[in-house]
């Protein structure tokens, strides 16, 4: 059983915030069939840093490559999966395509977790539509190992996943949400922008079509239910007319920010939106929260 | 508090006699320019000059620090764990800060140090810092300091004040810290009333001095998003061209840049002032950038003084009114201005 410590955030305040844990590279796993995708499977070096090291899915934390920088990066895995962390990384950048060249057994740092999560006391005892796309779907890939975990499974009512990558090749996580399309306590839909002429369908059911409208169609009842919304801005920015038209309030839909960073811990100035800073005050605001704030993001 | 009087000579001298036992900052002319160095014995003190180029804001926040060192050789067995780069972090004491740059450091603190995080290096250096003032018996121009929160001899953020009366200096302690430094100077005798008199007219005379001012009574009440959708900001800073001297100048300008750097096997993880003036600062790996603009940027620079800042920490602004990104603006572009149309819309709507 995982109990959420919601005060945690405080405890590392007083070590040195700029100082990486070493990790190790355990495994590297291709997830899209064009490569630009891996997911880096990092376990810890100093047992003492394991320990400490406790999150709730939503967080994010800076990789560090020595000697190449750092990059703010979603958990990818769940506080229920120990002894490790995922982090699922499109080439991008500099640090980016050096760290999709690096090897298994390599050391490459980690400071976190930072920011804050999604609003899981709210989400508790309600219905959660959980609705991601690109490599986005990270964080939302932690928050849905979370829920299933059999400790959790009960606190939520239904969950309706919505899942959508430009191809079949661009699914991530591949195993684990077909694993997805057959359990009866969640339901999943996938949809891929299109198919290729060489693509078939997989062996279970995926839709064709852009997310937002995946979720007209699937989502149609806004009763006791909360949405988290992760993607790309488009996808952002098209889905939320449809969850209003559904009936969700903007205090019910929980977006989370990317914006550039280098500190994460709320000091370096570059990642404010008004007097919030996504580093620190997010990366997960509530519509309710962004419509007062300026549009900087 | 204490009080004691200094020739011009016996001050000089007990500043570069303090600096034989620990480091000490002055304002020293160098060429062209006035700036806050290390004495060493050798400096050509400038208590005269009311501003120096840049504020003494690297005294405790340098424009370029090491934070962490690392071997990049992959037969070293600790090869890519960064290790803290030795700081030193002796106390140390700053003379001739104005107060309007001594007020900077405490509008700066809650950013690197508050509730959540403690930043090391700045907060370290800040807390082993005495800061000693420099009261400023002619504003110039270009100073707003007293519609900001501070004043010519304002003592805030300061440790002990100097007062310059002409033939002597006149050195009141503020802070305990300050009385420890009073006892560390060297020579000097105790002030008498007259003295104590002579400093207070001056400084009301100074007061009266500051000849320009800012209006920022609306600023805390306007939504924050209405004000950075105002009109103005769109084409009045136009000649702005993002060189970001008003940023590196600005005494409250905290914007830092983390970057590695290599030679051979060593690497080095730094830490450089970096400015919202800049494109490459909000850009996105993917290419977005949510301030792309000139005058988003510039818009950025004008809100985060005088009304994120105000609303995040209920204070500020984020100003001390030292009138530095005036004077080295290539442009022309003055804050004053600025913020005059800021709390006009706020007051106003228009």
């Amino acid at each position: 059983m995982v109990t959420l410590n919601h005060e945690h955030k405080h405890c590392h305040c007083k070590s040195n915030p700029f100082m990486p844990y070493p990790m190790e590279i355990a495994e590297i796993i291709d997830e899209t069939a064009d490569r630009s995708l891996k997911t880096f499977k990092l376990t810890f070096r100093n047992e003492d840093d394991r320990k400490k090291f406790s999150f709730i899915p939503g967080q994010f934390a800076e990789i560090s490559i020595p000697g190449l920088g750092e990059i703010p990066i979603g958990i990818a895995s769940s506080p229920t999966e120990k002894d490790f962390l995922y982090f699922t990384v499109q080439k991008v950048g500099a640090v980016t395509s050096f760290l999709h060249n690096m090897k298994p057994g390599s050391t490459i740092g980690i400071r976190g977790p930072l920011g804050n999560w999604y609003p899981w006391e709210r989400m508790e005892g309600k219905n959660v539509v959980i609705i991601g796309g690109g490599c986005a779907f990270s964080t939302l890939r932690s928050s849905i190992v979370y829920m299933l975990d059999d400790a959790n499974r009960a606190k939520f009512k239904d969950i309706h996943v919505v899942y959508g990558a430009r191809s079949l090749g661009h699914l991530i996580y591949r195993d684990e949400i077909t694993a997805w399309t057959k359990r009866d306590d969640l339901n999943m839909h996938i949809t891929v922008d299109a198919l290729g002429e060489q693509e078939e369908q997989p062996g279970w059911r995926c839709s064709v079509g852009f997310v937002p409208t995946i979720v007209k169609e699937k989502i149609t009842d806004a009763t006791d239910a909360i949405a988290v919304v992760c993607g790309p801005p488009a996808m952002i920015r098209f889905t939320q007319p449809v969850l209003k038209s559904v009936g969700f309030p903007d205090e019910r839909i929980i977006l989370s920010l990317e914006n550039r960073m280098k500190c994460g811990v709320g000091m370096c100035g570059r990642c404010n939106v008004g007097d919030k800073l996504v580093c620190k005050d997010g990366p997960v605001f509530t519509l309710a929260e962004l419509g007062e704030l300026p549009s900087d993001y | 508090m204490t009080r004691k009087v200094y020739t011009k000579e016996e001050w000089n001298s007990a500043v570069t006699r303090l600096a034989e036992n620990q480091r000490v900052f002055a304002p020293v002319k160098e060429e062209k320019y006035t700036a806050f160095k290390p004495v060493n014995g050798r400096n050509n003190f400038d208590f005269d000059t009311l501003k120096t180029r840049m504020s003494p804001k690297q005294v405790v926040f340098p424009q370029s620090e090491r934070m962490f060192e690392f071997s990049m050789n992959p037969k070293d067995e600790n090869s890519g764990v960064l290790q803290e780069s030795p700081k030193g972090h002796e106390a140390q004491v700053v003379f001739g800060l104005r107060p309007c740059d001594a007020m900077s450091f405490e509008l700066v603190r809650p950013n690197f140090d508050n509730a959540e995080y403690r930043d090391p290096w700045w907060t370290d250096r800040y807390e082993t810092t005495t800061f000693v003032g420099m009261g400023c018996n002619q504003p110039r121009q270009t100073c707003f300091c007293t519609s900001v929160g501070s004043g010519p001899f304002s003592e805030k953020g300061l440790d002990a004040i100097a007062c310059d009366l002409g033939e002597s200096i006149l050195l009141k302690a503020v802070t305990e810290k300050g009385e420890e430094l009073l006892k560390a100077l060297e020579g000097g005798k105790d002030a008498t009333d007259e003295d104590v008199k002579a400093a207070e007219h001056l400084a009301q005379a100074a007061e009266k001095g500051v000849s320009s001012a800012v209006e920022t009574d609306g600023l805390k009440d306007v939504a924050e998003k209405a004000l950075f959708e105002a009109e103005f900001w769109k084409d009045t800073f136009d000649g702005c061209i993002n060189c970001g001297a008003c940023t590196y100048a600005c005494p409250t300008c905290w914007c830092f840049d983390i970057q590695d750097e290599t030679y051979k096997d060593e690497g080095l993880r730094m830490r450089n002032w970096d400015s919202c003036m800049f494109p490459l600062f909000t850009k996105h790996g993917m290419g977005h950038n949510p301030r792309g603009e000139k005058y988003q940027r510039v818009r950025q620079r004008f809100m985060h003084k005088f009304k994120y800042y105000i609303e995040k920490y209920d204070g500020g602004p984020l100003c001390v009114g030292c009138g530095r990104c005036v004077d080295v603006c290539p442009a022309n572009i003055d804050i004053r201005e600025a913020v005059g149309l800021m709390n006009q819309f706020s007051k106003q709507g228009s």
